[in-house]
């Protein structure tokens, strides 16, 4: 995106509104966006069982979170779950982004739909459509929904997703460094582990930990093709959720809001430095 | 300047192709197509299937039991959709041509809920809304109501929700769009004579259409399809064509009917992107 403020732009208003109520407008935006998050942290630190009364400041809940052997173990699948798809599904989408961006061929407009089409189907319908594929298919070849089918599963909706990203990246890519390495006789592979995979590593990255945050956070398609053994985290926040409001749940959820942003925050940045490096 | 696009098949392009394709083929085409065979099919007492050509699904569509559930949906979408527009076009505004070196970091901000799990946030209102909690606190002390009374479980809860979830999707493109807009075009438009909102309606608003139009897509089809926070948020008065699919694929087990509900819900809104592809291209939707 071009940072370059638009010229004059404090004579821009829009229609007739003043700027104070466009200022104080967008306030009460953020503040309706950020109040709700604020207000379930708060009340993670509470007291007393009340996620609605403020009694008094305590740990009790984080105390009881970590105590507990199914949220680790949902914890457990989840970081299984997102590591192995995250990986097989950068792959896979990073050798999509090249074929897309370095190759014209007949057909290229279909897979372009393709891919667009697995990001925009709602997930309800990849959820049960998995399903019905699973038990279909899986389940009369021995499979049963497990930790399987949900890393197949996430690898099928997040492929799209970093192909994009890493296309992104290429396409705004310099050839010449690699036409130098050709023509010094690197063979296609030694030019791409050597020269490419280096110069578009933040996008590979980026791709990488969208994946992951997709795959961390889903629970729509999970929730279809799980089965009764095997709970992700947020699987298991949603059953806690049916049984009943407790701060427990916003202990767990503060957790996760936490660490989603730090890895978002932590991953840009490092990458950021990373191009700024490479420009 | 060199050719740098490879024309043609390779050995080279399907070997990087192939991945993709058999991954996508198998646990993306080939599940819809399942979806889309069920839909014809006719479900038997204990959860099983018969294949064939039975039409009678989607004629179930127009009980008005369901009909009325779809209607329903797409109308909570639409007003959500509405909603989202009305709050993210200012503050998309705002940010553009108010937001001087701010700029980044109200993007950011805008962005930051938007990475975090759906459920999550959805559990946020679960709280708040629920039984005397602060959002009643709230209308007692403004003096709007005297008890506590139901804010969860009603459709305005699941309108709240969703706004809530889905308002960035609207903020980004419209950022998007008004961003590329050149400030010389209102300069234009008020040195030739117009007023301000002449100059609103005529110039800017039309230029960031596809950023509105984008924004309304990626808003209007995850609401259409959602079932998580009806689920939660929502009452039996409040159920969504997502709860109604979910019922008949994981309680009723009525597969037949779950899936004509599915490729139904697929249809529409792929048509919507199909139509918004067609007038403004994909580059909006990249863009985001």
């Amino acid at each position: 995106m071009a940072a370059t403020p638009p010229k004059g732009s404090r004579k821009g208003t829009m229609g007739g509104l003043p700027d104070w109520g466009l200022l104080l407008g967008s306030v009460l935006v953020y503040l309706f966006l950020y109040a709700p998050i604020a207000v379930l942290i708060f009340f993670s630190f509470n007291s007393t069982r009340s996620t609605q009364v403020w009694t008094g400041f305590s740990l009790e809940w984080y105390g009881q979170l970590l105590s507990d052997p199914t949220i680790l173990q949902a914890l457990r699948t989840s970081l299984t779950v997102g590591v192995i798809a995250t990986f097989i599904a950068t792959v896979i989408g990073t050798m999509t982004a090249l074929a897309l961006s370095r190759h014209s061929f007949r057909g290229r407009a279909v897979a372009d739909t393709a891919i667009y089409a697995a990001t925009v189907m709602p997930e309800i319908v990849v959820g049960v459509s998995l399903l019905v594929f699973f038990v279909s298919v899986f389940v009369p070849m021995g499979i049963q929904l497990g930790i399987t089918t949900i890393v197949i599963a996430h690898v099928a909706f997040t492929i799209s997703f970093v192909t994009i990203v890493v296309r992104a990246r290429l396409s705004g890519m310099d050839r010449s460094v690699e036409e130098a390495a050709q023509d010094l006789g690197a063979s296609p592979v030694q030019t791409f582990f050597r020269v490419t995979l280096p110069l578009i590593l933040p996008g590979v990255m980026a791709g990488a930990l969208l994946a992951f945050t997709l795959s961390f956070d889903d629970f729509v398609i999970t929730f279809f093709i799980s089965g009764v053994g095997s709970s992700t985290l947020p699987l298991k926040i949603y059953s806690m959720i049916k049984f009943g409001v407790s701060p427990v749940i916003n202990a767990l959820s503060t957790v996760v809001l936490v660490a989603t942003l730090f890895l978002i925050f932590g991953g840009s940045r490092l990458f950021l430095r990373k191009e700024n490096a490479q420009e | 300047m060199r050719e740098r696009v490879a024309k043609g098949w390779s050995a080279g392009l399907a070997a990087l192709l192939a991945p993709v394709t058999l991954w996508l083929g198998a646990f993306f085409l080939i599940p819809l197509l399942f979806i889309v065979a069920y839909s014809f099919g006719t479900s038997e007492v204990y959860g099983g299937i018969t294949l064939g050509f039975n039409p009678g699904n989607y004629l179930k569509v127009f009980d008005p039991l369901y009909l009325k559930i779809i209607v329903r949906s797409l109308g909570i979408a639409a007003l959500t959709t509405l909603i989202c527009f009305l709050l993210g076009y200012p503050l998309a505004y705002f940010i553009v041509f108010k937001g001087r070196r701010w700029r980044n970091a109200l993007v950011l901000l805008v962005m930051v809920p938007f990475w975090t799990s759906l459920l999550i946030r959805a559990y946020a209102w679960v709280v708040i809304l629920g039984g005397n909690g602060i959002a009643n606190k709230t209308l007692q002390f403004l003096g709007i109501t005297d008890g506590p009374v139901n804010l969860i479980f009603t459709p305005e809860a699941v309108l709240m929700g969703m706004t809530y979830s889905y308002l960035p999707f609207m903020v980004l493109p419209l950022y998007a769009a008004l961003e590329k807009f050149d400030v010389r075009l209102k300069e234009a438009g008020k040195d030739l004579g117009a007023t301000r909102w002449q100059t609103f309606l005529r110039v800017t608003f039309p230029l960031s259409l596809p950023g509105v139009i984008a924004g309304s897509i990626l808003v209007f089809i995850p609401s259409a399809g959602e079932f998580v926070i009806p689920d939660l948020l929502g009452g039996s008065q409040t159920v969504m064509t997502g709860n109604l699919i979910q019922n008949q694929f994981l309680q009723s087990r009525d597969w037949a009917f779950g899936s004509a509900l599915s490729v139904l819900l697929a249809v529409l809104l792929l048509g919507a992107i199909m139509f918004y592809i067609r007038r403004v291209g994909t580059d909006k939707l990249e863009g985001v």
